[in-house]
């Protein structure tokens, strides 16, 4: 019944055993397998550009090969009335101009205030100050969009609304307005372009600075001549990548902006985004495979292209005007 | 040149307009902050606060009313037409259920991938690509993900499923082990669908926490025989795990914020059920505000604002979390 006690010789044995599991063969192979499996999960995200450029080009061309559509009318069109009237038109302006109405409204707003309130931060505040601001528009940049497109819709608009109606006697604002959504959009941004053009302030090194000041520079000779010109390329970075997020803005824009698409740049003007039109068309139950549901490939296709541009150029610039500091 | 001015005076003033532009600025980006932070709490704490033991408590001084002082209701019923009874026990379930599933999906993808780039990969052309694909996915809108995500996970490319368009049935629906192909607008292909959205910031923020580890620790490990992944195992990875954490919590809040995405993928507005495992339907909080902040009642938008409230409470104190950790880890590594 009871197991033998084992013997110094069976440890032994044993521990000869374990030495030869620890084989390098074994070592070595047990390495290439995990370097593989690792490899494959960064193919995946490889995989999913591919995943998005083949499924959106594949739809979009089925979307140009409609009877209803033509290539030409999409690319160059001006009118864009998918869902009404008796005959349909697909003209992508319409959406293209009141995404950027919408996306120039907001970088109107946070890139000069959110540049400024860098310099503040990192050139004026004091160390208190700084350590107190900056996690607290670090919140700011924490908040879910669909917050801001409440805020836009039940504070910004009718504040415009009783601001325009004290100074001209009219609210000229509508309900749904490009104005309003923009500046929500703004506030939305505002921490990404202030905290990543802090970041790049920052990382200006300080001989830069006491040299400006023994030439006798002041606070704002320092700041904006020296420091500001030095750290161009990561403020550039970060003002691309802001406007990126804006054009890329869905739920403000369907919320406030209203849902009629027309060639306009008049910013009190309801208007319709890219993004606001693929809601409009998976909200309401379109058909899976019918023209409207189509043309929201089409439409993402173009969104995905101008945000992709964007990003790569914010890219290319940061590369051509980076500055090497020792 | 540009004349710069030579008078002490004016070079005086310019240094103190641009300081109260500076403040006027920031004061903006404050004051924009508090102005979201108070309207939304203005409107919405009416739907949390159970007002008889509001009453109860701050007129009349009853202390033994204040367990009473939250409106629970507001968190058990289910969304409803009539304002008064409606609640956020669905989509709140359902952004629960949504967002580990995300996590779960795309942790080890996302660590992974920052592992291999950052350890092992050498600098070789497709590595490189690696790497600024995914800089570029991260500026990706979110939406585009939603229509990938319908396309490949709710729909799978109208490859898979019966002839007749119904979807392919293994085991019991209503069982946590069901499986259901497409997966249509279950739990899993919402949360996958947010894999997408926030892998490349998980990726990024790994990757970063990765090459903060110190190199002499990772030489310290070779030098005793340990391997590349024995290193990283036991040495870089573990060096590294707070501030992954770090970025991942922000990831969490990220996707916990998300509409846009699952609203493409037709998720239901009005659901009268929690979700019970990875292929029931589901709402999310964030489409629930939407949804009522896009009515037009005003008692509606009380909704909406008392939802927000709950989401804003939830995702505050996730990036609090986490931007005490990130401080707290800069001053113990300075």
């Amino acid at each position: 019944m009871n197991a033998p006690l084992p013997t110094p010789a069976l440890l032994a044995t044993r521990a000869a055993q374990r030495g030869t599991l620890r084989s390098t063969a074994l070592r070595d192979s047990r390495e290439r397998l995990v370097r593989g499996a690792l490899a494959l999960t960064s193919v995946f995200s490889v995989g999913i550009t591919f995943a998005i450029i083949l499924t959106l080009a594949w739809e979009t061309f089925h979307f140009i090969q409609l009877p209803e559509v033509t290539l030409s009318d999409f690319l160059l069109g001006t009118t864009w009335s998918p869902l009404l009237g008796a005959e349909k038109h697909f003209g992508i302006w319409p959406l293209v101009c009141g995404t950027f109405l919408v996306a120039s409204v907001g970088a109107a707003f946070a890139l000069p205030v959110g540049l400024i309130s860098a310099v503040y931060l990192s050139e004026y505040a004091r160390p208190g100050v700084r350590a107190t601001l900056k996690p607290v528009l670090e919140l700011l940049a924490g908040v879910p969009t669909v917050v801001f497109g409440f805020f836009a819709l039940t504070v910004i608009t009718p504040a415009l609304q009783g601001l325009c109606k004290l100074l001209f006697g009219a609210p000229i604002f509508p309900g749904y307005n490009a104005t309003g959504a923009g500046l929500a959009v703004g506030i939305m941004i505002l921490p990404i372009v202030c905290s990543l053009s802090e970041d790049a302030l920052r990382a200006v090194p300080r001989s830069l600075r006491e040299g400006a000041y023994a030439l006798g520079g002041t606070r704002f000779d320092v700041s904006v001549r020296v420091v500001v010109p030095a750290a161009l390329s990561g403020i550039m970075a970060s003002f691309f990548l802001a406007i990126t997020r804006a054009i890329g803005e869905t739920m403000i824009v369907a919320l406030a902006a209203g849902g009629l698409a027309h060639l306009t740049l008049n910013p009190a003007s309801e208007t319709q985004t890219m993004t606001a039109y693929m809601v409009q068309i998976f909200l309401g139950d379109a058909p899976a495979f019918g023209v409207e549901n189509l043309s929201s490939y089409a439409v993402a296709a173009v969104l995905f292209t101008l945000t992709l541009g964007m990003t790569v150029l914010g890219n290319v610039l940061l590369r051509l005007f980076q500055e090497e500091y020792e | 040149m540009t004349g710069a001015p030579r008078s002490q005076t004016a070079r005086a003033l310019r240094n103190r307009g641009f300081l109260t532009l500076c403040l006027a600025c920031t004061t903006l980006a404050v004051l924009s902050l508090f102005l979201l932070l108070g309207s939304v709490f203005m409107q919405g704490w009416h739907g949390l606060v159970d007002q008889e033991a509001f009453k109860a408590v701050f007129s009349e001084g009853h202390l033994s009313s204040i367990p009473n002082l939250i409106r629970w209701s507001f968190f058990t019923e289910y969304a409803s037409r009539r304002p008064d009874a409606a609640g956020i026990r669905a989509p709140l379930l359902g952004s629960v259920w949504v967002c580990v599933t995300c996590m779960v999906c795309s942790l080890p993808l996302g660590v992974g991938t920052a592992v291999y780039l950052e350890e092992f990969a050498r600098r070789n052309r497709f590595n490189r690509f690696v790497e600024l694909n995914v800089r570029n996915l991260a500026g990706v809108p979110s939406i585009v993900y939603g229509i990938i995500g319908l396309t490949a996970f709710s729909r799978m490319f109208g490859l898979i499923g019966k002839a007749d368009g119904q979807p392919l049935q293994f085991g019991d629906p209503d069982s946590f082990f069901s499986l259901r192909l497409p997966f249509g607008q279950s739990v899993l292909a919402g949360g996958l669908t947010l894999m997408l959205v926030i892998l490349p910031i998980i990726i990024i923020a790994s990757q970063e926490a990765l090459r903060a580890v110190p190199k002499s620790l990772r030489q310290a490990s070779h030098a005793l025989g340990a391997t590349t992944w024995q290193t990283t195992w036991h040495v870089t990875l573990p060096a590294a795990l707070p501030t992954i954490l770090t970025g991942a919590i922000l990831a969490l809040s990220r996707a916990l914020g998300e509409a846009a995405p699952l609203l493409v993928l037709g998720i239901p507005v009005f659901i009268t059920s929690t979700p019970q495992g990875p292929m029931s339907n589901f709402t999310v909080l964030p489409f629930q505000i939407f949804n009522w902040a896009g009515r037009p009642q005003a008692a509606f938008h009380d909704l909406a604002a008392s939802g927000i409230i709950v989401l804003l409470a939830v995702l505050l104190s996730f990036n609090g979390l986490a931007i005490y950790l990130r401080h707290r880890l800069q001053k113990t590594s300075a």
